[in-house]
């Protein structure tokens, strides 16, 4: 139903390359999410994707068929953008039913699909209200009903929760993932924000400056990151990256351990230090840590109730085969 | 934060302007409503007494009234029509990224500054002369017999050259409008299926239609009220005579100041139902 493959896709604007030859399979029913720094190219792939821009060379194929040449609106998927893009002179009703009205849908057809679209996404109340008059997460949720009601062979979703707080992206963040369980529809995720790659992914796929540094499960990347700026980007707070002498006793350029990969020993350790902040989070303690012989901070989670303050001296030991080791290109060391 | 103090120094300080103001609407309008009730002929024995509502009744009774009533419709619709049709493709068209954009922006207000009697002498001499003109020129060329544009076609004449001052207007105000579109939105229907055309008629048309009352508003209000345009080209003459004309030719040419100045009541009173209606539609387009 919805599997689309990238083979070699480049995108340049002018002179400057975004997307190097990128090759890219997303399996049918997949959630796959790409994540990256912004300006890493993430948004232009899903647009590329979406055909709301043409490829410079390589093809896309969805289901398929070919797909590189074919306009957005015969590709069959549906895309949530940043800002909604909701029709604000339309009722939400009338939003939901543009793309079937523009596909010559019959009337019943419609009001059954505009009903269980808004079952679904508890918008009924509201469908003869216009969009400025919902809030944020209504106007998210009449996006995505918009898209539904195409029954789409894959949803394309650009950052859609980054213009709600805090509280309403947990939530949209749940309903995004029930909505895939239940559709079980490819659903491609454009964010930086690697909590939501890492909460909602069945695949990651993480971008620097066009190019893929890794493809794989949250938790292969979280244990097995194959090179310092996926170590990085993935898990939070940050790995930490020590160079140096530390690294050099495991044969590395860079060691990196979690912050949640720190035990606080008595004495002894192989890293002392003195605690520059400590952040309590009730359930959890991170410890910024200046450590002797390592040059920036290395950060610690510990339990809640450890009461170490400014200044204190600390002893940390990593546990057990947790050091993830690179060498000199950055690249992971098996 | 508005304080006692501050509102009354506030009054005190818009007071200039708000007497300024009140002086130059007030003075004119007494004078004129004076004036409707009285036989005044300035040359025909001077102020002869107030005559009541005869200037009311003679105005409107005259043969002349009513067609000048339809000269200016059709005037004013004309020029709305093709200035805001012709304003929204232009205004799309200015809104595509092209080289020498500052340029040819500039260039399309142009007209704008150009005063209206101006603008119709050279409409006049330059492009419309029978013999002389551009136009009949282009017409020659292609073998045509030239149109005495002014004689044969008045009033399509002067709703060109006043459609041709208030284009760079409309095309402004409707660029600013079309800018302001979010653009995705127009991707979100290119992804929902919509065509060119109905990405127009769904999407950009409903955006503009704010812009597009305020342009029908402001326009008509001004367009009310042409005149250097006719005066210059036809004089009047050839059924191109509107209601602001005809109170001109009453006042000055038959030296009926009584006469002219009903007219004029019923210019402002027409003029006050059109900004009246104008202002709730665009009062209705505010709320949504």
């Amino acid at each position: 139903m919805g599997r689309i493959t990238l083979n070699k896709v480049v995108k340049r604007f002018g002179e400057v390359e975004v997307i190097p030859p990128l090759d890219l399979t997303i399996e049918d029913g997949e959630f796959t999410v790409f994540v990256g720094p912004s300006g890493c190219g993430k948004s232009t792939l899903l647009r590329l994707i979406a055909g709301l821009e043409d490829v410079s060379s390589g093809d896309i194929t969805i289901d398929g068929t070919p797909a590189t040449d074919l306009p957005p609106a015969k590709r069959g998927l549906a895309m949530v953008f940043q800002s909604y893009a909701l029709y604000p002179h339309m009722s939400v009703r009338k939003n939901i039913a543009f793309p079937m009205k523009m596909a010559g849908l019959s009337q019943e057809e419609q009001e059954a699909r505009i009903k269980k679209a808004a079952d679904a996404l508890n918008l009924t109340d509201y469908l003869d209200r216009r969009p400025g008059q919902l809030s944020g997460g209504q106007r998210q949720r009449v996006a995505i009903g918009r898209a539904i009601v195409r029954e789409p062979s894959a949803f394309l979703f650009d950052e859609p929760l980054s213009n709600l707080d805090a509280a309403l992206r947990v939530g949209m963040r749940l309903e995004i993932s029930e909505l895939h369980e239940r559709l079980k529809t490819t659903m491609i995720y454009v964010t930086h924000d690697q909590v939501e790659a890492m909460t909602m992914a069945d695949k990651i796929v993480v971008l620097r400056a066009g190019h893929i540094e890794q493809v794989g499960s949250p938790l292969e990347l979280y244990r097995n990151p194959r090179n310092l700026f996926v170590a990085g980007f993935i898990g939070s707070p940050k790995m930490n990256l020590i160079p140096g002498a530390p690294a050099a006793k495991h044969d590395a350029t860079h060691i990196g351990i979690r912050p949640e990969h720190f035990r606080i020993v008595e004495s002894g350790g192989t890293f002392t230090g003195k605690v520059i902040v400590s952040e309590h989070l009730g359930s959890d303690t991170f410890f910024h840590v200046d450590v002797e012989g390592v040059e920036e901070a290395v950060t610690i989670r510990a339990g809640g109730e450890v009461g170490l303050r400014h200044g204190d001296k600390i002893h940390i030991e990593p546990e057990e085969g947790q050091i993830h080791r690179f060498d000199a290109q950055g690249l992971r060391i098996a | 934060m508005a304080t006692q103090h501050s509102r009354s120094a506030a009054r005190f300080m818009m007071a200039p302007a708000v007497i300024l103001l009140l002086g130059w609407m007030l003075v004119p309008l007494t004078m004129t409503l004076y004036f409707s009730f009285k036989s005044y002929l300035p040359l025909r024995g001077g102020d002869l007494g107030w005559t009541g509502f005869d200037n009311y009744v003679r105005f409107v009774t005259s043969s002349a009234f009513w067609p000048s009533v339809i000269t200016t419709l059709v005037i004013v619709g004309g020029v709305l029509v093709i200035t805001v049709c012709l304003g929204i493709l232009l205004a799309m068209l200015l809104d595509q990224p092209m080289w020498g954009q500052g340029i040819v922006r500039i260039l399309v207000i142009a007209p704008f500054f150009v005063m209206p009697t101006v603008s119709a002498l050279v409409w006049k001499n330059m492009f419309m002369d029978p013999t002389n003109g551009l136009l009949s020129h282009l017409w020659r060329f292609f073998g045509a017999e030239p149109v005495a544009w002014l004689s044969e076609v008045p009033t399509t004449s002067i709703v060109m050259i006043v459609s041709w001052q208030w284009l760079p207007f409309a095309t402004l105000i409707l660029l600013t409008a079309i800018q302001s579109l979010d653009s995705e939105q127009l991707e979100a229907a290119e992804m929902d299926g919509a065509p060119h055309l109905s990405r127009f008629f769904y999407i950009i048309l409903p955006h503009l239609a704010r812009a597009i009352t305020i342009v029908v508003l402001i326009q008509t209000i001004f367009l009310l009220s042409i005149f250097a345009e006719i005066f210059v080209t036809t004089g009047g003459a050839f059924g191109t005579r509107t209601l602001t004309y005809l109170i001109y030719q009453r006042v000055l040419e038959s030296q009926n100041v009584g006469l002219g100045s009903a007219g004029g009541v019923y210019a402002i009173i027409l003029a006050n139902i059109v900004a009246i209606f104008l202002m709730r539609i665009v009062g209705k387009n505010m709320d949504a």
